[in-house]
């Protein structure tokens, strides 16, 4: 299931290439509780455009049943979240996404990740758990640590709208 | 108080064939005998996130009127959407609760607040257009019409009691058949 991040390349990872790909792949609407690893270089820069269309929520399973609702009407959302919102979603994310086969879309930034260590071997108990639950779930994931990454998140959006599923993407470092 | 499937019945005498209705629990097991229909968004996947869907809807099909069924116990666990729909202010989301104060669908316990709560409140305080409250069923079906006409977000509390014995197969609320037939209707119109 684990698609792993490039080892190579550039040493940094960019907010405005990732605004690139996520508009790229159709997103129209970002749905977003702040996460501070991605808070300053891809939340606060997006916040600034018009498209795609940013909507606050106030916690991350609203998010999921707002993307569902888009899904349904054809549009493609991504929420944007952080870990500890993943993890207090599971239940959403099981039922909506998973049971239901929807292609609920999130980019989760991975709070207190040591750059360029590989979630499964951070530190951190918080990240260590992330992997092995999506892999619970049957979840396809994929780490985006530097821009060499960047080329996962098209065909990870398009796949999930295509087979209707869900995907997360797991951003390991604050964007510069 | 309101028996919920007279209320109901007076509800879907308003509501067109181009509206997409989102009923949670008790109430979409009386919603779906009284108005069969493939644009009832029956499957939300986890108790409290009708609210969110109906908003997900809202944005993306304007052209349609968005009518959430909620629940008193579903909309305490989701709280936090009356702010986000406040904000986002879609015109075509109607959103109604059906104030019961139990949790009808887990054994009949009481919510918490029951005596206290105030859910017109909340939905005032979060930047809903218009709020209304309803415990009579003469003035909600002389005013429903109306109600459903106003520019959105709209929120109405109805004081209601259970219409009475339910068969609550799960299945015509969470089977594949259901989000297929939704899936399709949708499209094609």
């Amino acid at each position: 299931m684990q698609v792993s991040a490039s080892t190579e390349g550039p040493a940094l990872l960019g907010g405005g290439s990732i605004i690139r790909e996520i508009k790229a792949s159709g997103i129209e609407y970002v749905v977003s509780v702040p996460d501070i690893t991605t808070s300053e270089g891809l939340l606060r820069p997006l916040a600034k455009e018009t498209k795609p269309r940013l909507i606050r929520v106030c916690k991350e399973d609203e998010g999921v049943g707002i993307c569902a609702g888009l899904a349904y009407t054809g549009k493609r959302a991504l929420l944007l979240i952080q870990q500890t919102g993943l993890l207090d979603s599971i239940n959403a994310i099981r039922g909506v996404a998973v049971e239901y086969a929807l292609p609920i879309c999130m980019m989760v930034g991975l709070l207190e990740k040591e750059p360029g260590v590989p979630p499964l071997q951070s530190k951190r108990y918080g990240v260590r758990i992330v992997e092995p639950i999506l892999d619970a779930m049957g979840i396809p994931y994929h780490e985006i640590e530097t821009d060499a990454d960047l080329g996962k998140v098209r065909p990870a959006i398009d796949g999930a709208y295509a087979a209707s599923h869900p995907v997360v993407l797991l951003i390991g470092r604050r964007p510069a | 108080m309101m028996k919920r499937d007279d209320c109901l019945k007076a509800l879907a005498r308003q509501v067109t064939d181009a509206d997409i209705v989102l009923p949670v629990y008790s109430t979409a097991f009386d919603w779906i005998d009284i108005r069969p229909h493939p644009l009832n968004y029956l499957s939300h996947g986890a108790m409290g996130l009708a609210s969110s869907h109906g908003l997900g809807l809202a944005l993306g099909r304007p052209d349609r009127r968005i009518i959430v069924l909620d629940g008193d116990g579903s909309l305490l666990m989701n709280l936090g959407s009356l702010v986000t729909i406040g904000e986002v202010a879609p015109p075509n989301l109607f959103h109604f609760v059906c104030e019961n104060g139990t949790y009808e669908a887990n054994g009949g316990h009481p919510i918490p607040g029951r005596s206290t709560v105030d859910f017109a409140g909340f939905a005032r305080a979060a930047g809903y257009r218009a709020v209304h409250e309803f415990s009579d069923l003469k003035i909600f079906e002389q005013q429903i019409g109306a109600v459903l006409a106003e520019p959105g977000p709209v929120f109405v509390d109805l004081k209601i009691v259970a219409g009475g014995p339910q068969e609550r197969d799960y299945s015509r609320l969470h089977g594949p058949q259901v989000r297929k037939a939704f899936r399709e209707a949708l499209a094609a119109g």
